[in-house]
């Protein structure tokens, strides 16, 4: 029995951790991306859908980190399927990290990214296209996280 | 750490309406003073109070900067070091009217956006109450005041006083919340301790006398300074050729207004890379900066147009633009 709770523990600390850290990073991200946006939008409102989606493109993370979360949550007995044993529960604690330490780093910097982004957009409104590629690069890596996360959880 | 986001952002858009090289050419290939002014107005200089009046103008513009960084600061001293040589200037004013009595209107004699304001300087010279000046300006306040009263001599009233500005903003550079405000605070000093120099020498004062007038500033020897200026300016430009003004070396051998504007563009090549900040207060610090040297430009050049000088001589005297 102890052995079982142990094993529900560590899976749910790693599928808190994955919505808990990839959550907070995009919070923070899209945070910093709000503040540009609003600088901006103070002078020129006709900015406004473009700045918000250069805002919301740190988001992800912390949707990514759900998800995983989720999928662990319907392995381990809480929505769906059977709860781990102690070492199972941890190999789903260390299949968790990837998404959420990578989508905090991820998202913070795509934040800043974002900003830098909407200062660019400010300074050249026709510049769109590339503003929003900039940061969306810093993307690839919240989604490598994500597929090392998704798959490792799965095969559990 | 406090962060700058939305106000970088914000400035991001204000840089926008700064005079770009092309609106100079523009201004240059005006027929008039009054079609430039009517060009600055449609580029929303003015703040639509007209064009008749080109200093109201200007000051308009330089009003404007000013309540955009108290907008976006509040009641923060972050750029007060920009302002510090207002207070200087306005102490100076304040001691010369009183020996004077000029009767000059203050909006004449004074310089509003200083961080104190004129009236209460003016209060603490006329009560000769100096302890309502704050700490670093009062020892030059009284003495100033004294040697003036003593001796009549506005040369050495302003010097003092002048050693003292430099002096303040040599300490505010050291504790600058921004790299951006120790470079303006530096490269003040360095423009004016050259100019000191050389017109001290010009007066006839010794290397050591003037040594004694001029500010610490890094990577400036002011002892060889003292003694190249005795020299002449083409002493002071060989020895600049050995420091990290060396820019500024060429344009001194060329004449005093082209080593101003030597001393400008070096300022605004220093805050340049203030264009990839996103985050710390550097851009402010630095739209403030670019705004100051435009309104310099465009009053030389209006003044250039008044005078009928010729259009190439007007060209050369305009500093760099940041926008």
């Amino acid at each position: 029995m102890l052995n079982e709770n142990l094993g529900i523990f560590y899976a749910l600390l790693g599928a808190a951790l994955a919505a808990f850290l990839a959550g907070s990073g995009s919070a923070i991200g899209v945070g910093m991306g709000g503040r540009a946006a609003a600088g901006v939008l103070t002078e020129k409102p006709e900015l406004f859908a473009k700045v918000l989606i250069l805002q919301l493109l740190p988001g992800t993370q912390g949707i990514y980190g759900l998800l995983v979360a989720f999928v662990v949550l319907g392995k381990i007995g809480i929505l769906n399927g059977t709860a781990p044993d102690a070492a199972k529960g941890l190999l789903f604690l260390a299949a968790c990290l990837p998404i959420g330490v990578a989508g905090l780093v991820s998202a913070i910097h795509q934040g800043k990214a974002s900003v830098a982004a909407i200062s660019l957009l400010a300074k050249r409104p026709s510049s769109f296209g590339r503003a929003m590629l900039l940061p969306a690069m810093v993307e690839t890596y919240a989604i490598l996280a994500l597929l090392v996360s998704l798959l490792t959880v799965s095969r559990l | 750490m406090k962060d700058y986001i939305y106000e970088v952002a914000r400035i991001r858009v204000m840089e926008n309406s700064l005079l770009t090289r092309s609106d100079f050419d523009q201004l240059l290939a005006a027929p008039d003073h009054e079609a430039a002014l009517a060009y600055l107005a449609d580029k929303g200089w003015g703040g639509g109070a007209g064009t008749s009046d080109a200093e109201s103008m200007l000051k308009a513009e330089e009003d404007a900067t000013w309540d955009l960084m108290r907008e976006l600061l509040g009641e923060g001293h972050e750029l007060d070091i920009l302002r510090l040589t207002r207070d200087y200037h306005n102490l100076k004013a304040a001691i010369k009217d009183l020996y004077a009595s000029s009767g000059l209107a203050p909006e004449r004699l004074y310089l509003e956006g200083g961080t104190i304001p004129p009236e209460e300087i003016r209060k603490a010279v006329e009560e000769k109450n100096f302890d309502r000046l704050p700490p670093a300006m009062q020892e030059a306040a009284v003495q100033a005041h004294q040697t003036l009263s003593r001796t009549g001599d506005g040369q050495l009233c302003d010097g003092i006083i002048d050693k003292a500005a430099l002096d303040a903003l040599t300490a505010a550079a050291q504790d600058a919340p921004d790299p951006v405000l120790t470079a303006y605070a530096v490269t003040t000093v360095v423009n004016a301790d050259i100019r000191i120099a050389l017109r001290a020498a010009a007066a006839g004062k010794n290397a050591a006398e003037i040594s004694a007038m001029l500010a610490e500033a890094p990577d400036l020897d002011l002892n060889m300074l003292a003694e190249a200026a005795v020299g002449g300016k083409t002493n002071v430009a060989e020895y600049l050729k050995n420091t990290p003004y060396a820019s500024l070396a060429d344009a001194l051998s060329r004449s005093m207004s082209a080593f101003e504007c030597a001393c400008d563009d070096l300022m605004i090549d220093r805050i340049l890379p203030q264009k990839g900040e996103v985050i710390q207060m550097g851009p402010l610090a630095a739209y403030v900066i670019a705004r100051e040297t435009e309104i310099k430009s465009v009053r030389l050049l209006l003044t250039g147009l008044q005078n009928g000088l010729p259009r190439e001589q007007i060209r050369e005297s305009l500093r760099q633009c940041y926008g």
